[in-house]
């Protein structure tokens, strides 16, 4: 019963994310395109609603190329790596109350472990395209993904030594027991490396520099086309989601408001995971892309001394205020 | 049910450890080596090491491998695939290490004794949670072998900075 129950769970939780996903990349065009005094997608359905409909229905009925050079198998298993690593992570997401699919205590390093995982799809796809743009995208995604993950996991310290704990519903709880409510008040250190290092973890702009266009075509995804293309992306805008929920249950205070809506107790939650993604291409549509050596010089010479530095106030101030 | 994991884990570590060092082609053995850490972490998963899970699998896979696949990237895979065995009449040799790495084992089932060891049993551990306990454990049993590692990796970063360092001045004078 208990298995049918989880079943159950994750139908949903798949469903209504793909949903998601899909209407993602609408509202990406729209924001874009009205920060930019278009229109954006207007065609299919009103004001274009559709889209993302036509788009899908596009992208499965496209021929899929295979370049005769490829190294078959890894071709093949590369998107899916990248697919399953970020869909794996929404599994320990704590939606509201009481809700998540999988509630384990180590919920944060596990969404650690799944996002580093997400670099072998870009790193693997890269190499066995067997194709010089693709390559250089793929060490790209490798050295950016390790060096911002450092940045990432050290900002989250303090939100850990906060909670005292690694269950992102606990990390919830502990924060509707704070004096501030959330986290983002005492940990906005951390929640400043955290914003940076996410948007380099999901390769977003300004650091999308394995798929920058004007230098490497499409970078990793250059050899891939219908289907396996669109796996990709997919697994780029659940990337998204994901860091956003983290975001949000370890700074924002998870599924808590300042009311309770009735009826959708999930309602705060979508609310603050689209600020995020809101956040995401309000920066795509306002900074260049950083150079290579200055996206490296970040991360290392600022971003973890300053986690580094965040850990240390943390601590003092724990053993201060008891 | 747990022992059917473990003798699933089992058998997909064995057959993939196989696997790894029999692929032809190097990216494909760093690949299974991938899935084989995955099952690794299974077996820590059943031992209740929830902690060790994760740290494995964001270790081993998340950064070393990911090392290694860079490295990789550098050598000339297609000579890889052609090259032969290194050494010849491996047979023989892989025989008498067999040998002698079996004896070994031997004697050390000897001192294997079941159950949990120290104030440590399953319940407790479920209760305060792995990570807890593997802290504590950790800064105060075991501070002054922690240490010890910790000094052993700041020599080996001093000694990295230092080598990348020196390179760096040679190419400008």
């Amino acid at each position: 019963m208990e298995i049918l129950w989880i079943i159950l769970k994750i139908v949903i939780v798949f469903a209504v994310l793909m949903v998601h996903v899909m209407y993602a990349t609408y509202f990406e065009r729209k924001v874009i395109g009205h920060m930019q005094v278009r229109m954006g997608p207007m065609r299919v359905g009103p004001h274009g609603i559709l889209q993302p409909i036509a788009d899908g229905l596009k992208l499965f009925f496209k021929e899929d190329v295979v370049p005769e050079q490829v190294d078959k198998r890894v071709f093949y298993i590369a998107p899916l790596i990248c697919l399953i690593s970020a869909l794996s992570a929404v599994a320990v997401v704590p939606f509201f109350k009481g809700f998540a699919i999988a509630n384990i205590n180590i919920g944060l390093l596990y969404i650690f472990a799944m996002s580093s995982l997400a670099a072998y799809g870009v790193v693997l796809a890269g190499w066995s395209s067997n194709s010089k743009y693709p390559f250089l995208g793929g060490l790209r995604a490798s050295a950016q993904v390790i060096s911002y993950e450092i940045a990432m996991g050290l900002s989250l310290v303090g939100v850990m030594m906060m909670a005292g704990s690694l269950n992102l519903t606990d990390i919830v709880m502990a924060q509707s027991r704070s004096p501030f409510k959330i986290y983002l008040i005492p940990q906005f250190i951390g929640f400043f490396v955290f914003l940076i290092a996410m948007f380099a973890e999901t390769n977003r702009t300004p650091f999308d520099l394995p798929e920058a266009e004007p230098e490497l075509v499409a970078g990793y995804c250059t050899e891939y086309s219908g289907m396996r293309f669109a796996l990709f992306f997919m697994a780029e805008y659940i990337g998204m989601i994901v860091m956003s929920c983290v975001g949000v249950v370890c700074f924002l205070g998870g599924w808590n408001g300042p009311f309770d809506v009735p009826g959708i107790p999930f309602f705060w939650f979508i609310l603050k995971v689209y600020l995020f993604i809101f956040l995401y291409y309000w920066v795509r549509a306002t900074l260049p892309r950083y150079r290579y050596d200055q996206l490296m010089a970040l991360g290392w010479k600022v971003l973890i001394p300053l986690a580094l530095f965040n850990i240390l106030l943390t601590g003092t101030m724990k053993s201060i205020l008891g | 049910m747990v022992y059917l994991l473990f003798f699933y884990f089992s058998i997909v570590v064995i057959g993939l450890a196989y696997k790894v060092i029999s692929a032809k082609n190097p990216v494909h053995g760093v690949l299974t080596m991938l899935a084989l850490f995955f099952h690794m972490a299974g077996f820590y998963l059943l031992l209740n090491a929830e902690f060790l899970a994760a740290v494995q699998v964001i270790v081993y896979c998340g950064a070393i491998l990911v090392l290694y696949l860079f490295v990789l990237f550098l050598v000339d895979i297609k000579s890889e695939v052609k090259t032969g065995p290194f050494i010849k009449n491996g047979a023989k040799l892989a025989i008498l290490s067999s040998i002698l790495l079996l004896l070994t084992f031997l004697r050390g089932v000897k001192n294997f004794s079941l159950g949990p060891h120290g104030h440590f049993t399953i319940e407790r551990v479920q209760e305060i949670t792995h990570t807890k306990a593997i802290g504590q454990e950790v800064f105060t049993t075991y501070i002054l072998p922690f240490e010890i590692a910790g000094l052993i990796l700041l020599v080996a970063v001093i000694g990295g900075l230092a080598l990348a360092k020196r390179e760096a001045e040679g190419k400008e004078g």
